[in-house]
């Protein structure tokens, strides 16, 4: 598989504080990649690095081939990069499905079109019946879902995901996983991940990328990493005896 | 001695004042974050009292001045905890709308009061001026600048030395922090508000020394009050006085050298400029 | 829009066309001024309630469009129309280069709104010195035949310029609509809600708000020249004022922002309830009472239905679908 996204060397610096430390890992073309570390390892910023929200102090991150650091998002949008946010930001005012729609405008420019593409990706989602509902009424999980397919609608080659499971239930991770699982599988979307919910890494990822003060420590399938010793170190500290 | 330095000097004189006006703004924009676009509204109300004050009771402005700013005080506290405190969580615009509605109430109420023409107070000095040298010092102008730094001094040593102005300080930098540390903020931010409200009806209480008042002096005031919090930097103290000292100057010479009814050109565009190139004023944080 | 709406609308829209036939003079006058603040609202309203810029400066375009249409005409004889249409231009590049430089230096909010009104400010007093457009003694235009209706001189009845401004008012309306159906109104919408979602998704938000700008303002500048030929005189003290700045901002608010018959609803009430308040000012010697009126309507909206009146009436009504 060739990569979609390659990161080389990235570092950023926040006055002084190196938060990413020449970290570099590859995301194949197709494959679902999980970021993950213990809280303040840097997983937010490299996300937020390749999200266009920083610009690197130093390295590449270079994605078809095309060096994208600095880049705003509105471009990397363009460019083939969709981000969801932690925190999910639903236009509150608009309906669900008016909301996938100003996704789907990035690659539609008439509103027929767009509104076509919108109600896929709500089908997709499980969102359909919601389409008329204005956004501010969703529950935390359809919350969760429209950003998704609000970011899927720009028709995206690398979707970032941050953090999609905070706060869900078990069985909702179970749901959205499911979900994730299978439109990477049907249209060959490449993901990219960054989570604390062990459960929803282990199931969806096809290897993981492990970071730890800025820098990282581990890269391997699933089963590699959770056997790993200094990925369990880091999140469990060293056993003494 | 050059034309210009007394308009130099009576500017100098008169920004004091306004840096005392702008103070009052500072602490409440700064602190408490609403964009009080009633200040000069409310500074005008002030001025008003003082005129009623010395009608009823003869009062010379100067002995008003506390007894405005009590009224203020109350006045703004009430404001704020009866009324802005439901805005905080609001979008942004609906506060600007509601202070925008409040100033419209008080013009058109002292309008209605006092009817559309200026007032002013008599005083015994009105007309006397200090000389130093070949400096003509307007009598007037110096009582007012006096009382503005003077009370510029106290409010320093308030949030300096006191336990109330170091909480209003704590809840500016971090109202969650000060809220998990047991501060009552809310009552801090009423609090706060009160006290550029007093502020801004001290600052009227001089300013009467030297203008008349009448019921649509607030928007220019306004106005003016956000132009030097934004020059000399959002909650700064010395900011604030800068600022007001600065305008007060480059009116006096605007005046001087081109004419009168440009002084507020240069400020202005002194705004804009700063709100372009270094929004937090010369000597503000960045926010 | 569904059966009801139309119905509606219909109706509305017969009873304006057919009024001027029914009212007398002074009540015509007042249509007008309803027209105007409907017109102008709208305007605004593209700016504010679809793109979320809050300008508190707008008389700064109004004013543009009014002087250059009525110095051109005054000195050089210039046909109206193009001096109306030069007036747009002129409002259309000043808005844009506000919007370029407060976007460009990250000017948003209450600064970006400080910034509307320092530039209004500041033209206001440039125009008190502005000899050649009169200066505060004014701009007069020469008042020819006013009973007949030259539409291509904007020369005519008080009619005339009632179904002008009513066209005109239709046109904002339909424009609205057009916009708020298209990728460039939900794009701006976005941009309101939360503009780095917004970016996240494509939008380029600086241009988008740049467009949003310099359309109100070139439109409000359209109104302002048209009026002026209806008023023939302009001083720079009441036409750049802040209060009339707040003047057209109050409508929209009453009204409800962001929808497309807010500004109409909120322009009919307060023009009708202004008025009122002025002559019943005038019988009892009360001056102020129209300001009070506004100033009072503004703080009960922002506290009681901030969306506005349009949006509960039109709930109470049914004439409701969809959320705008």
């Amino acid at each position: 598989m060739s990569a979609l996204l390659e990161l080389a060397g990235v570092s950023k610096r926040f006055r002084g504080l190196l938060a990413v430390d020449g970290v570099s890992f590859v995301i194949p073309q197709g494959a679902i990649v999980g970021l993950i570390g213990p809280n303040g390892a840097g997983k937010t910023t490299i996300f937020n690095l390749i999200a266009g929200v920083y610009r690197p102090d130093g390295g590449r991150i270079v994605f078809e081939g095309r060096d994208i650091g600095g880049l705003r998002p509105n471009v990397l949008c363009h460019a083939g990069i969709a981000r969801t946010f932690q925190i999910a930001r639903p236009f509150g005012a608009l309906s669900v499905l008016e909301n996938a729609m100003v996704g789907a405008f990035r690659a539609n420019a008439s509103t027929d079109a767009a509104r076509i593409r919108a109600r896929e990706v709500l089908e997709r989602l499980g969102l359909a019946e919601k389409a008329n509902v204005p956004a501010h009424g969703l529950t935390l999980p359809e919350r969760r879902r429209l950003e998704v397919a609000r970011a899927l609608a720009t028709e995206p080659k690398l979707l970032l995901l941050d953090e999609a499971m905070a706060g869900l239930r078990p069985i909702e991770v179970d749901a959205m996983v499911a979900t994730l699982a299978a439109l990477a599988r049907e249209s060959g979307l490449t993901i990219l991940l960054t989570e604390h919910v062990m459960r929803a890494v282990m199931a969806l990822s096809h290897h993981i990328v492990v970071v730890h003060h800025g820098q990282k420590i581990c890269v391997g399938t699933p089963e590699h990493v959770a056997a790993d010793a200094r990925v369990i170190e880091c999140y469990f500290g060293r056993s003494t005896h | 001695m050059p034309g210009w330095v007394n308009f130099v000097v009576a500017g100098l004189l008169t920004g004091a004042v306004y840096g005392l006006m702008a103070l009052g703004l500072s602490v409440i924009f700064g602190v408490v974050r609403v964009v009080n676009f009633a200040h000069g509204e409310m500074m005008m109300l002030a001025m008003y009292g003082v005129i009623l004050l010395q009608r009823w009771a003869g009062f010379d402005p100067l002995v008003s001045a506390p007894v405005v700013a009590a009224a203020l005080f109350a006045l703004g506290y009430a404001l704020q905890r009866g009324l802005l405190n439901r805005f905080i969580s609001r979008p942004e615009h609906e506060q600007f709308i509601l202070m925008l509605g409040v100033a419209a109430l008080l013009t058109s109420s002292m309008l209605m009061v006092f009817g559309p023409d200026a007032a002013s107070i008599d005083t015994s000095y009105a007309l006397d001026s200090y000389a130093l040298g070949s400096l003509i010092l307007d009598k007037v102008r110096v009582f007012a600048a006096s009382g503005a730094i003077l009370c510029m001094a106290l409010l320093w040593a308030f949030f300096r030395l006191s336990r109330t102005g170091k909480a209003i300080r704590a809840c500016a930098d971090n109202p969650v922090g000060a809220a998990v540390a047991g501060l009552d903020v809310n009552r801090f931010y009423a609090t706060a508000f009160g006290i550029g409200a007093a502020c801004v009806a001290a600052a009227g209480t001089f300013l009467l020394l030297l203008v008349d008042v009448q019921p649509y002096l607030g928007a220019d005031y306004t106005l003016l009050s956000f132009v030097i919090v934004i020059i000399g930097g959002l909650g700064s103290m010395p900011g604030a006085l800068l600022g007001g000292v600065l305008v007060g100057v480059s009116e006096g010479l605007a005046a001087y050298f081109v004419a009168p009814s440009l002084k507020s050109l240069f400020s202005y565009g002194l705004l804009i400029l700063v709100l372009l190139v270094r929004p937090q004023g010369l000597m503000g944080r960045r926010a | 829009m569904n059966r009801r709406q139309g119905l509606a609308l219909a109706l509305a829209g017969a009873l304006l066309v057919a009024a001027p036939v029914f009212v007398g003079p002074y009540l015509l006058s007042v249509l007008i001024v309803f027209l105007v603040a409907a017109y102008l609202g709208q305007c605004w309203n593209i700016m504010m309630g679809f793109a979320g810029q809050l300008s508190i400066g707008h008389a700064l375009y109004y004013g543009l469009g009014a002087y250059t249409a009525a110095a051109l005409f005054a000195h050089f004889g210039t046909l109206p129309w193009l001096g109306v249409i030069l007036g747009m231009a002129v409002a259309a590049l000043v808005a844009a280069s506000i919007a370029a430089l407060s976007f460009r230096f990250a000017v948003t909010g209450v600064y970006f709104a400080l910034l509307t009104i320092a530039f209004n400010e500041f033209t206001r007093i440039l125009f008190e010195h502005f000899e050649w457009v009169g200066g505060t003694a004014g701009l007069f235009l020469h008042v020819a035949q006013i009973n007949a209706t030259d539409l291509v001189h904007l020369r005519g009845s008080p009619g005339m310029f009632y179904y002008l401004l009513l066209a005109l008012s239709a046109g904002a309306l339909w424009l609205s609509r057009a916009l708020l159906r298209r990728r460039i109104g939900f794009y701006w919408l976005a941009i309101r809600e939360d503009e780095p979602a917004a970016a996240a998704l494509g939008i380029d938000t600086f241009w988008m708000k740049l467009a949003a700008v310099t359309l109100s303002g070139a439109l409000t500048a359209l109104g302002g020249g048209i009026v002026a030929f209806y008023d023939n005189n302009l001083y720079p003290d009441t036409i750049f004022a802040t209060s009339r700045s707040v003047e057209i901002i109050t409508a929209p608010i009453i009204g409800g922002m962001g929808t497309l018959f807010g500004p109409i609803v909120g322009a009919f009430l307060l023009t009708t309830m202004g008025e009122a308040m002025t002559d019943f000012g005038a019988e009892f010697g009360v001056p102020g009472l129209k300001q009070w009126l506004y100033g009072g309507a503004l703080v009960a909206i922002v506290l009681l239905q901030p969306a506005g009146v349009w949006p509960w009436v039109r709930d109470r009504l049914g004439l409701g679908e969809g959320l705008r």
